[in-house]
């Protein structure tokens, strides 16, 4: 009973949803922003199609402001956004990670924190910056301490990344899993499982040792991180073999490809997987799936655009944008 | 104890018109809200999705129909009600398909419109093809209808 009362919950909004994703960027107008000489004629072509705000001027504020119009739509429909922290989870870790950066930076730096969070990223800041870590949330404190304690005595930047990446991919999977919704329980799921083969991959291609791979890869239920982290200090050809027989066997054919078709592969997982949400009218998955969608895209205009102001060619580009939604 | 007959024709009557429009209420209001959803975001889409969710309307109206037939029949409108117990329960089987048939179509009919309205708040252009989808979902309130129309019509002349 509970299932059908939550599926009519959304009703409302999915279909609300389903007339936003007519706004979405498709494959052909990807392709209009590549074939763009320039990323100001890139930033006119996405001005016509009504991306930014009326003050903007900067890609960066053109973006920044179309994750807060994603933000603004789906609160419209769905008032309580508690639903969607799940989403908002690696938002909340990248600012910690930025505030024990900025803490023993001489000047602040505000540009570096992302507002749409589950807590306000000037908690996440002042609680760093006083050693007050009893502000934050539960699951925060003790990462947000040790990787504080961490930096402040070796300065390895990396290593405080990795121990919060992995807490932000355990917190996603513990979110998802208390959801009690199916979609985000795979997209937890999906989201930790790439997170772990992409830093295998990488670790492989260092030659990084067992208890560097382990101190980043965070549990799941389709990849066994032991398994995989012994095929990491082994090498690529050794994570390969071993993807191959889990449910990603394509990152394995990727991976043989080149390091982009990789990459790209890590974050088109979560958008192929939802891809099935288009045919779906009921419950929290659309809705879900179409703030991931806006994501996706903007990550992709990210990437042309730099790409543009860095006067890379239209077929490196072209590898690296992403898949789209619609 | 000897107007039992009376008792069941009613009954049927009653839950023909109140299981087909329970289930056209649920079918109408789920569909309203997805109708709304698309109407805050585009306003001239109103026409469209309003047909939409009129559609799973229209099983209340069939119950209506046959509960208004079996009163007339029974001699409740008019006439005198005195039927026989058998009568009575002839008449409450004869009432039970739209009864069942009106509620599960209405609602299934309501889960096809909010479908077909995402897909006309997608693609605005194919109104038509979303139309059909719901609308098959409407031959089993008819095939419903019919029967209930049948049997009702068929005991009425059996000397029971």
């Amino acid at each position: 009973m509970e299932s059908t009362y939550v599926d009519k919950k959304y009703v409302y909004a999915v279909a609300a949803i389903r007339s936003e994703e007519l706004k979405l960027l498709n494959a052909s107008f990807l392709d209009q922003l590549i074939q763009a000489k320039t990323a100001d004629e890139c930033m006119r072509i996405l001005s016509e199609k009504g991306w930014g705000r009326e003050d903007t001027k900067t890609p960066d504020e053109m973006l920044s402001a179309e994750r807060e119009k994603t933000w603004e739509t789906v609160t419209q429909f769905v008032p309580d956004r508690k639903v969607f922290d799940v989403f908002l989870l690696e938002n909340d870790y990248n600012n910690l990670k930025a505030a024990i950066k900025e803490s023993l930076m001489e000047f602040d730096y505000p540009g570096i924190y992302i507002k749409e969070s589950t807590v306000p990223y000037e908690t996440v800041r002042a609680a760093i910056k006083e050693r007050d870590y009893e502000a934050l949330p539960d699951d925060m404190q003790e990462i947000a301490r040790t990787a504080h304690d961490t930096f402040l005595h070796t300065k390895d930047g990396q290593l405080c990344d990795l121990m919060v990446d992995k807490a932000c991919l355990e917190a996603i999977l513990k979110a998802g899993n208390a959801s009690g919704n199916e979609f985000l329980k795979r997209y937890s799921e999906l989201t930790v499982a790439g997170a772990d083969i992409k830093i295998a991959v990488r670790a492989a291609r260092a030659g990084k040792d067992k208890d560097f791979i382990l101190s980043g890869l965070a549990d799941c239920d389709t990849v066994e991180i032991n398994a995989l982290a012994n095929a990491a200090v082994q090498g690529t050809d050794a994570v390969c073999s071993y993807l191959a027989a889990t449910d990603y066997a394509d990152a394995a054919d990727r991976l043989k490809e080149s390091p982009q078709a990789f990459e790209c592969w890590c974050d088109d997982l979560i958008i192929t997987g939802m891809r099935s949400e288009l045919y779906n009218s009921f419950g929290l998955g659309p809705i879900a799936a179409y703030i991931l969608a806006r994501e996706s895209e903007i990550k992709s205009v990210r990437i042309i655009l730099s790409a543009k102001l860095n006067g890379f060619s239209e077929e490196i580009i072209r590898e690296r944008v992403r898949e789209t939604y619609v | 104890m000897e107007n039992l007959g009376l008792f069941f024709a009613l009954a049927g009557a009653a839950l023909s018109a109140g299981l087909a429009g329970c289930g056209s209420a649920v079918g109408v209001g789920i569909a309203g809200q997805a109708a709304s959803g698309v109407v805050t975001q585009e306003p001239n889409m109103f026409s469209k999705v309003l047909v939409l969710q009129l559609l799973p309307g229209t099983q209340g109206i069939y119950g209506l129909l046959i509960a208004f037939i079996t009163l007339t029949q029974i001699g409740i409108m008019g006439g005198s009600p005195d039927i026989s117990l058998l009568k009575g329960l002839l008449y409450f089987a004869a009432c039970f398909p739209m009864a069942i048939g009106g509620l599960i179509s209405a609602i299934a009919q309501g889960k096809c419109s909010v479908a077909a309205i995402g897909l006309v708040a997608k693609r605005p252009d194919q109104f038509g093809k979303a139309m059909i989808f719901p609308a098959m979902v409407e031959t089993y309130a008819i095939l419903a209808l019919l029967i209930s129309i049948l049997a009702i019509f068929g005991i009425q002349g059996l000397a029971l």
